[in-house]
Protein backbone atom coordinates (compact mmCIF):
# COMPACT_ATOMS: atom_id res chain seq x y z
CA UNK A 1 0.00 0.00 0.00
CA UNK A 2 1.33 3.20 -1.07
CA UNK A 3 1.11 6.07 1.69
CA UNK A 4 2.39 9.58 2.69
CA UNK A 5 3.52 10.22 5.75
CA UNK A 6 4.35 13.71 7.13
CA UNK A 7 6.40 14.81 10.05
CA UNK A 8 6.30 18.00 11.61
CA UNK A 9 7.33 19.93 15.06
CA UNK A 10 10.44 18.70 15.81
CA UNK A 11 9.19 14.66 14.73
CA UNK A 12 11.44 15.27 11.51
CA UNK A 13 14.30 15.11 13.53
CA UNK A 14 13.87 11.33 14.42
CA UNK A 15 14.15 10.55 10.72
CA UNK A 16 17.00 12.03 9.45
CA UNK A 17 15.20 15.57 9.00
CA UNK A 18 13.19 14.39 5.98
CA UNK A 19 9.67 15.46 6.67
CA UNK A 20 7.60 13.94 3.72
CA UNK A 21 8.28 10.33 3.49
CA UNK A 22 6.84 8.25 0.46
CA UNK A 23 6.06 4.91 1.78
CA UNK A 24 5.50 1.01 0.87
CA UNK A 25 3.79 -0.66 3.63
CA UNK A 26 2.68 -4.24 3.06
CA UNK A 27 0.08 -5.76 5.20
CA UNK A 28 1.10 -8.29 7.53
CA UNK A 29 0.51 -12.17 6.38
CA UNK A 30 -3.21 -12.31 6.44
CA UNK A 31 -4.55 -9.61 7.63
CA UNK A 32 -7.21 -7.75 5.17
CA UNK A 33 -6.49 -4.23 6.43
CA UNK A 34 -3.90 -2.36 7.65
CA UNK A 35 -4.80 -0.03 10.80
CA UNK A 36 -3.24 3.04 12.09
CA UNK A 37 -1.71 0.93 14.84
CA UNK A 38 0.08 -1.51 12.38
CA UNK A 39 1.50 1.84 10.77
CA UNK A 40 2.91 3.27 13.86
CA UNK A 41 5.08 -0.16 14.43
CA UNK A 42 6.42 0.00 10.96
CA UNK A 43 7.09 3.56 11.47
CA UNK A 44 8.58 3.09 14.47
CA UNK A 45 10.71 0.05 12.85
CA UNK A 46 11.51 1.71 9.62
CA UNK A 47 11.72 5.09 9.89
CA UNK A 48 12.80 6.40 13.16
CA UNK A 49 16.27 6.55 13.94
CA UNK A 50 16.80 8.06 17.29
CA UNK A 51 14.97 8.69 20.35
CA UNK A 52 11.86 6.63 19.66
CA UNK A 53 10.65 7.55 22.64
CA UNK A 54 9.39 11.21 21.95
CA UNK A 55 7.36 9.30 19.02
CA UNK A 56 5.39 6.29 20.37
CA UNK A 57 4.47 5.48 24.15
CA UNK A 58 3.26 2.09 24.30
CA UNK A 59 1.70 0.94 21.17
CA UNK A 60 0.46 4.84 20.51
CA UNK A 61 2.16 7.80 19.91
CA UNK A 62 3.37 10.14 22.66
CA UNK A 63 0.37 12.21 24.15
CA UNK A 64 1.06 14.90 22.52
CA UNK A 65 1.97 13.85 19.08
CA UNK A 66 -0.96 14.97 16.86
CA UNK A 67 -2.00 12.61 13.94
CA UNK A 68 -4.20 13.42 11.00
CA UNK A 69 -5.31 11.04 8.21
CA UNK A 70 -6.63 12.67 5.06
CA UNK A 71 -6.45 16.00 7.32
CA UNK A 72 -8.51 14.90 9.61
CA UNK A 73 -7.97 14.68 13.59
CA UNK A 74 -7.66 10.84 14.15
CA UNK A 75 -9.77 11.14 17.28
CA UNK A 76 -12.67 11.25 14.93
CA UNK A 77 -11.98 8.71 13.06
CA UNK A 78 -11.03 5.75 16.02
CA UNK A 79 -7.37 6.77 16.59
CA UNK A 80 -5.17 2.91 16.35
CA UNK A 81 -7.96 1.57 14.75
CA UNK A 82 -8.46 3.83 11.72
CA UNK A 83 -7.95 1.92 8.64
CA UNK A 84 -6.14 2.78 6.10
CA UNK A 85 -6.27 3.17 2.42
CA UNK A 86 -4.24 3.19 -0.61
CA UNK A 87 -2.69 6.85 -0.78
CA UNK A 88 -3.44 7.77 2.07
CA UNK A 89 -2.00 10.98 3.51
CA UNK A 90 -0.65 10.58 7.46
CA UNK A 91 0.88 13.59 9.22
CA UNK A 92 2.47 13.39 12.57
CA UNK A 93 2.97 16.42 14.16
CA UNK A 94 4.71 16.86 17.66
CA UNK A 95 3.21 19.48 20.28
CA UNK A 96 6.19 19.30 22.49
CA UNK A 97 8.79 21.56 21.04
CA UNK A 98 9.25 25.15 22.16
CA UNK A 99 6.75 27.90 21.71
CA UNK B 1 -13.52 13.51 -6.13
CA UNK B 2 -13.28 9.49 -5.20
CA UNK B 3 -10.75 10.87 -3.10
CA UNK B 4 -12.93 13.03 -1.30
CA UNK B 5 -15.56 9.97 -0.51
CA UNK B 6 -13.04 7.77 0.42
CA UNK B 7 -11.75 10.38 3.26
CA UNK B 8 -15.73 11.26 4.10
CA UNK B 9 -16.20 7.51 4.78
CA UNK B 10 -13.54 7.11 6.86
CA UNK B 11 -14.22 9.80 9.40
CA UNK B 12 -17.44 8.01 9.60
CA UNK B 13 -19.22 10.81 7.53
CA UNK B 14 -19.40 13.03 10.86
CA UNK B 15 -20.86 16.36 10.05
CA UNK B 16 -19.52 19.57 11.81
CA UNK B 17 -21.83 19.72 14.90
CA UNK B 18 -21.83 23.77 14.13
CA UNK B 19 -22.92 23.95 11.05
CA UNK B 20 -24.06 20.78 10.01
CA UNK B 21 -22.81 21.10 6.87
CA UNK B 22 -18.60 20.26 6.21
CA UNK B 23 -16.76 17.36 7.48
CA UNK B 24 -15.41 17.53 10.63
CA UNK B 25 -11.74 18.33 10.75
CA UNK B 26 -10.55 17.65 14.41
CA UNK B 27 -12.22 17.16 17.89
CA UNK B 28 -11.55 20.31 20.15
CA UNK B 29 -10.04 18.92 23.36
CA UNK B 30 -12.11 22.02 25.65
CA UNK B 31 -15.94 20.75 24.13
CA UNK B 32 -15.11 17.43 22.24
CA UNK B 33 -16.88 18.95 20.06
CA UNK B 34 -16.24 17.69 16.43
CA UNK B 35 -15.92 20.67 13.85
CA UNK B 36 -15.10 21.92 10.11
CA UNK B 37 -11.81 23.75 9.67
CA UNK B 38 -14.13 26.66 8.58
CA UNK B 39 -15.99 26.71 12.32
CA UNK B 40 -12.77 26.18 14.06
CA UNK B 41 -11.22 29.15 12.54
CA UNK B 42 -13.94 31.17 14.01
CA UNK B 43 -14.56 29.25 17.71
CA UNK B 44 -10.68 29.42 17.89
CA UNK B 45 -10.49 33.37 16.79
CA UNK B 46 -13.50 34.48 18.47
CA UNK B 47 -12.74 32.62 21.84
CA UNK B 48 -9.25 34.62 21.98
CA UNK B 49 -11.71 37.69 20.95
CA UNK B 50 -13.47 36.99 24.18
CA UNK B 51 -10.90 36.36 26.48
CA UNK B 52 -9.30 40.15 25.09
CA UNK B 53 -12.27 41.74 25.56
CA UNK B 54 -13.56 40.27 29.02
CA UNK B 55 -10.26 40.49 30.83
CA UNK B 56 -9.76 44.01 29.08
CA UNK B 57 -6.46 42.56 28.28
CA UNK B 58 -5.85 46.16 25.55
CA UNK B 59 -6.79 49.71 25.69
CA UNK B 60 -7.40 51.54 22.07
CA UNK B 61 -4.36 53.27 20.40
CA UNK B 62 -1.83 51.45 22.62
CA UNK B 63 1.70 50.27 21.24
CA UNK B 64 2.22 46.15 21.89
CA UNK B 65 4.69 43.58 21.84
CA UNK B 66 4.51 40.37 20.76
CA UNK B 67 7.22 38.20 22.17
CA UNK B 68 8.00 36.37 19.28
CA UNK B 69 10.12 33.44 19.31
CA UNK B 70 9.56 31.85 15.66
CA UNK B 71 7.94 28.99 17.53
CA UNK B 72 4.21 28.06 17.06
CA UNK B 73 2.56 30.02 19.92
CA UNK B 74 4.17 33.34 19.28
CA UNK B 75 3.60 32.35 15.79
CA UNK B 76 -0.05 31.97 15.59
CA UNK B 77 -0.39 34.83 18.56
CA UNK B 78 1.18 37.19 16.16
CA UNK B 79 -1.27 35.96 13.58
CA UNK B 80 -4.12 35.61 15.36
CA UNK B 81 -3.47 39.39 17.45
CA UNK B 82 -3.50 41.30 13.62
CA UNK B 83 -6.07 39.09 12.35
CA UNK B 84 -8.58 41.02 15.51
CA UNK B 85 -6.78 44.09 15.83
CA UNK B 86 -8.01 44.47 11.57
CA UNK B 87 -11.41 42.72 12.25
CA UNK B 88 -12.41 44.59 15.82
CA UNK B 89 -10.71 47.46 15.54
CA UNK B 90 -9.02 47.12 18.95
CA UNK B 91 -6.70 50.06 17.07
CA UNK B 92 -3.73 48.50 18.91
CA UNK B 93 0.06 48.85 16.81
CA UNK B 94 1.62 45.68 17.19
CA UNK B 95 5.03 44.96 16.81
CA UNK B 96 7.13 41.69 17.02
CA UNK B 97 10.28 41.28 19.84
CA UNK B 98 12.70 38.72 19.57
CA UNK B 99 15.37 37.90 21.46
CA UNK B 100 18.70 36.92 20.07
CA UNK B 101 20.50 34.60 22.62
CA UNK B 102 23.18 34.06 20.71
CA UNK B 103 22.99 30.45 19.99
CA UNK B 104 24.21 29.14 17.11
CA UNK B 105 22.38 27.15 14.91
CA UNK B 106 19.20 27.19 17.04
CA UNK B 107 18.41 30.67 18.16
CA UNK B 108 19.93 32.17 14.27
CA UNK B 109 17.68 29.53 12.59
CA UNK B 110 14.76 30.76 14.43
CA UNK B 111 15.36 34.53 13.99
CA UNK B 112 14.79 33.18 9.97
CA UNK B 113 11.56 32.84 10.75
CA UNK B 114 10.70 35.49 12.72
CA UNK B 115 12.05 37.77 10.13
CA UNK B 116 9.79 36.15 7.63
CA UNK B 117 7.05 36.65 9.73
CA UNK B 118 7.64 40.21 9.52
CA UNK B 119 7.30 40.32 6.23
CA UNK B 120 4.11 37.81 6.05
CA UNK B 121 2.14 39.70 8.53
CA UNK B 122 3.42 43.16 8.32
CA UNK B 123 4.39 43.91 11.40
CA UNK B 124 7.63 45.61 12.80
CA UNK B 125 10.27 43.44 14.11
CA UNK B 126 12.99 44.82 16.87
CA UNK B 127 15.37 41.94 17.74
CA UNK B 128 17.56 42.52 20.94
CA UNK B 129 20.49 40.30 21.71
CA UNK B 130 22.16 39.18 24.77
CA UNK B 131 25.79 40.12 23.70
CA UNK B 132 24.65 43.72 23.29
CA UNK B 133 22.70 44.05 26.24
CA UNK B 134 25.24 41.61 29.06
CA UNK B 135 28.30 41.50 26.64
CA UNK B 136 27.79 38.21 25.94
CA UNK B 137 26.16 35.10 24.10
CA UNK B 138 24.67 32.18 25.69
CA UNK B 139 27.50 30.31 23.63
CA UNK B 140 30.16 32.32 25.41
CA UNK B 141 28.19 31.98 28.53
CA UNK B 142 28.35 27.85 28.49
CA UNK B 143 31.98 27.69 27.11
CA UNK B 144 32.55 29.17 30.77
CA UNK B 145 29.49 27.58 32.99
CA UNK B 146 29.13 24.25 31.26
CA UNK B 147 25.75 22.62 30.53
CA UNK B 148 24.63 22.41 33.94
CA UNK B 149 23.04 25.91 35.18
CA UNK B 150 22.74 27.40 31.30
CA UNK B 151 18.51 28.08 32.00
CA UNK B 152 19.00 29.98 34.95
CA UNK B 153 21.31 32.19 32.79
CA UNK B 154 18.79 31.76 30.04
CA UNK B 155 15.49 32.27 31.97
CA UNK B 156 16.91 35.32 33.75
CA UNK B 157 18.74 37.12 30.85
CA UNK B 158 15.66 36.53 28.50
CA UNK B 159 12.89 37.88 30.89
CA UNK B 160 14.48 40.86 30.98
CA UNK B 161 16.02 40.92 27.60
CA UNK B 162 12.04 41.40 26.95
CA UNK B 163 11.66 44.22 29.15
CA UNK B 164 14.15 46.35 27.53
CA UNK B 165 13.40 45.58 24.19
CA UNK B 166 9.80 46.42 25.16
CA UNK B 167 11.43 49.64 26.47
CA UNK B 168 13.27 50.50 23.12
CA UNK B 169 10.12 49.81 21.25
CA UNK B 170 8.11 52.67 23.89
CA UNK B 171 5.41 49.73 24.43
CA UNK B 172 2.76 49.91 26.90
CA UNK B 173 2.58 46.44 27.18
CA UNK B 174 4.07 43.03 26.22
CA UNK B 175 1.94 39.99 24.85
CA UNK B 176 2.84 36.51 25.26
CA UNK B 177 2.25 33.17 23.65
CA UNK B 178 1.99 31.13 27.04
CA UNK B 179 -0.72 28.53 26.12
CA UNK B 180 -3.46 26.77 28.85
CA UNK B 181 -0.63 24.01 28.48
CA UNK B 182 1.90 25.97 29.88
CA UNK B 183 -0.06 27.47 32.74
CA UNK B 184 -1.47 24.33 33.66
CA UNK B 185 2.39 23.13 33.63
CA UNK B 186 3.49 25.87 35.22
CA UNK B 187 0.77 25.74 38.57
CA UNK B 188 1.58 21.96 38.67
CA UNK B 189 5.29 23.37 38.90
CA UNK B 190 4.79 25.63 41.45
CA UNK B 191 3.02 23.16 43.50
CA UNK B 192 5.46 20.73 43.22
CA UNK B 193 8.28 23.00 44.51
CA UNK B 194 5.97 24.82 47.22
CA UNK B 195 6.28 27.96 45.28
CA UNK B 196 3.79 30.13 46.72
CA UNK B 197 4.58 33.52 45.21
CA UNK B 198 4.58 32.49 41.83
CA UNK B 199 1.66 30.08 42.06
CA UNK B 200 -0.50 32.77 42.66
CA UNK B 201 1.18 34.91 39.87
CA UNK B 202 1.22 32.38 37.62
CA UNK B 203 -2.22 32.04 36.40
CA UNK B 204 -3.13 36.15 36.28
CA UNK B 205 -4.16 36.59 32.64
CA UNK B 206 -1.68 40.11 33.25
CA UNK B 207 1.40 40.32 34.76
CA UNK B 208 3.38 42.92 36.10
CA UNK B 209 0.95 46.02 36.22
CA UNK B 210 3.21 47.33 38.93
CA UNK B 211 6.22 47.20 37.34
CA UNK B 212 7.53 49.29 34.00
CA UNK B 213 5.59 47.40 31.28
CA UNK B 214 2.77 44.75 31.87
CA UNK B 215 2.58 41.41 30.23
CA UNK B 216 -0.49 39.91 29.23
CA UNK B 217 -1.24 35.88 27.86
CA UNK B 218 -3.85 35.91 25.55
CA UNK B 219 -3.43 32.18 25.13
CA UNK B 220 -4.46 31.62 28.67
CA UNK B 221 -7.18 29.37 27.90
CA UNK B 222 -6.44 28.20 24.22
CA UNK B 223 -5.32 24.32 24.59
CA UNK B 224 -1.71 23.63 22.91
CA UNK B 225 -3.67 21.26 20.31
CA UNK B 226 -5.66 23.51 19.10
CA UNK B 227 -2.40 26.47 18.28
CA UNK B 228 -0.82 23.19 16.39
CA UNK B 229 -3.76 22.38 14.46
CA UNK B 230 -4.59 26.14 13.34
CA UNK B 231 -0.96 26.61 12.65
CA UNK B 232 -1.17 23.01 10.44
CA UNK B 233 -4.31 24.19 8.70
CA UNK B 234 -3.41 27.48 8.19
CA UNK B 235 0.25 26.30 6.77
CA UNK B 236 1.53 29.36 9.37
CA UNK B 237 5.29 29.43 9.16
CA UNK B 238 7.03 27.70 12.11
CA UNK B 239 10.46 26.73 13.94
CA UNK B 240 10.19 23.72 15.93
CA UNK B 241 13.55 22.66 17.59
CA UNK B 242 14.24 22.44 20.46
CA UNK B 243 17.03 23.97 22.41
CA UNK B 244 20.18 22.63 21.89
CA UNK B 245 21.32 23.82 25.52
CA UNK B 246 19.74 21.07 27.53
CA UNK B 247 15.75 21.33 28.57
CA UNK B 248 14.37 21.48 32.26
CA UNK B 249 14.21 17.36 33.47
CA UNK B 250 11.62 18.31 35.77
CA UNK B 251 9.81 20.96 33.75
CA UNK B 252 9.93 17.56 31.15
CA UNK B 253 8.53 15.50 33.45
CA UNK B 254 5.27 17.66 34.22
CA UNK B 255 4.46 18.78 30.52
CA UNK B 256 4.43 15.07 30.06
CA UNK B 257 2.17 14.57 33.21
CA UNK B 258 0.28 16.88 31.78
CA UNK B 259 -0.70 15.29 28.31
CA UNK B 260 -1.57 11.96 29.56
CA UNK B 261 -3.78 13.60 31.77
CA UNK B 262 -5.23 15.62 28.33
CA UNK B 263 -5.49 12.29 27.13
CA UNK B 264 -7.33 11.01 29.41
CA UNK B 265 -9.45 13.50 30.19
CA UNK B 266 -8.83 17.22 28.26
CA UNK B 267 -10.86 19.22 30.89
CA UNK B 268 -7.72 18.23 33.61
CA UNK B 269 -5.79 21.12 31.56
CA UNK B 270 -8.47 23.99 32.32
CA UNK B 271 -9.15 22.69 35.88
CA UNK B 272 -5.50 22.63 36.93
CA UNK B 273 -5.32 26.53 35.70
CA UNK B 274 -8.76 26.51 37.60
CA UNK B 275 -7.24 25.29 41.00
CA UNK B 276 -4.47 27.24 40.96
CA UNK B 277 -6.69 30.40 40.67
CA UNK B 278 -8.56 29.42 43.11
CA UNK B 279 -5.74 29.12 45.64
CA UNK B 280 -5.66 31.44 48.37
CA UNK B 281 -2.72 32.48 49.94
CA UNK B 282 -2.57 32.56 54.17
CA UNK B 283 -1.45 35.65 55.24
CA UNK B 284 1.18 34.00 57.14
CA UNK B 285 2.76 33.43 53.91
CA UNK B 286 5.60 36.45 53.85
CA UNK B 287 5.53 37.78 49.62
CA UNK B 288 8.76 39.39 48.68
CA UNK B 289 8.91 42.81 48.53
CA UNK B 290 9.58 44.16 45.16
CA UNK B 291 11.98 47.39 45.00
CA UNK B 292 14.81 47.82 42.23
CA UNK B 293 18.52 46.71 41.77
CA UNK B 294 20.82 49.22 42.56
CA UNK B 295 22.89 48.35 39.74
CA UNK B 296 20.75 48.89 36.56
CA UNK B 297 17.28 49.70 38.04
CA UNK B 298 15.43 46.41 37.01
CA UNK B 299 12.52 45.31 39.41
CA UNK B 300 14.00 42.98 42.09
CA UNK B 301 13.11 42.04 45.48
CA UNK B 302 16.82 41.96 46.47
CA UNK B 303 19.62 44.63 46.05
CA UNK B 304 20.29 43.64 42.61
CA UNK B 305 18.81 41.82 40.29
CA UNK B 306 19.41 38.37 39.25
CA UNK B 307 20.70 38.90 36.00
CA UNK B 308 23.54 41.87 37.71
CA UNK B 309 24.56 38.87 40.11
CA UNK B 310 24.82 36.17 37.44
CA UNK B 311 26.53 38.83 35.10
CA UNK B 312 28.55 39.97 37.85
CA UNK B 313 30.33 36.21 38.65
CA UNK B 314 30.46 35.61 34.61
CA UNK B 315 32.76 39.11 34.48
CA UNK B 316 34.99 38.18 37.56
CA UNK B 317 35.31 34.59 36.39
CA UNK B 318 32.99 33.15 39.29
CA UNK B 319 29.99 31.83 37.30
CA UNK B 320 28.79 30.26 39.81
CA UNK B 321 27.87 32.82 41.46
CA UNK B 322 23.85 33.55 42.14
CA UNK B 323 23.33 30.25 40.92
CA UNK B 324 20.61 27.90 43.54
CA UNK B 325 20.44 28.89 47.04
CA UNK B 326 23.07 31.16 46.88
CA UNK B 327 24.04 31.98 50.55
CA UNK B 328 26.25 34.67 52.06
CA UNK B 329 26.05 36.59 48.38
CA UNK B 330 23.25 39.72 48.14
CA UNK B 331 21.77 38.90 51.62
CA UNK B 332 19.93 41.94 53.16
CA UNK B 333 18.03 39.27 55.49
CA UNK B 334 15.16 39.23 52.80
CA UNK B 335 15.23 35.08 53.87
CA UNK B 336 11.63 34.26 52.55
CA UNK B 337 12.36 36.25 49.34
CA UNK B 338 15.51 35.39 49.08
CA UNK B 339 14.54 31.21 49.05
CA UNK B 340 11.84 32.01 46.37
CA UNK B 341 14.01 33.32 43.85
CA UNK B 342 16.61 30.98 44.35
CA UNK B 343 14.74 28.09 43.78
CA UNK B 344 11.86 29.32 41.19
CA UNK B 345 14.84 30.67 38.82
CA UNK B 346 16.42 27.47 38.31
CA UNK B 347 12.76 26.14 36.31
CA UNK B 348 13.09 28.23 33.68
CA UNK B 349 13.32 26.20 30.37
CA UNK B 350 15.90 27.34 28.02
CA UNK B 351 14.82 27.88 24.73
CA UNK B 352 11.05 27.99 24.73
CA UNK B 353 9.01 30.85 24.84
CA UNK B 354 9.37 31.17 28.52
CA UNK B 355 9.77 34.45 29.07
ZN1 LIG C 1 -18.65 23.65 10.48
ZN1 LIG D 1 20.34 44.70 37.87
ZN1 LIG E 1 18.53 28.08 28.42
Amino acid sequence: MQLTLEFGGGLELLCDSVKVHNVHVDLQNGAEKLTMKDLLSWVHTNLIKERPEMFMKGDSVRPGVLVLVNDCDWELSGQLDTTLEEKDVVVFISTLHGG
Amino acid sequence: MEKEDSKSKKAGGRLCCICNQRRAALKRPKTLEQICRECFYEVFEEEIHQVIVENQLFKPGERIAIGASGGKDSTVLAYVLSELNRRHNYSLDLFLLSIDEGITGYRDDSLETVKRNEIQYGLPLKIVSYKDLYGWTMDEIVRVIGLKNNCTFCGVFRRQALDRGASLLKVDKIATGHNADDIAETVLLNILRGDIARLSRCTSITTGEDGPIPRCKPFKYTYEKEIVMYAYFKRLDYFSTECIYSPNAYRGFAREFIKDLERIRPRAILDIIKSGENFRISTSTKMPEQGNCERCGYISSQKSCKACVLLEGLNRGLPKLGIGRSRGHNNDGRKDGKQINGTSIESKQCGTLDF
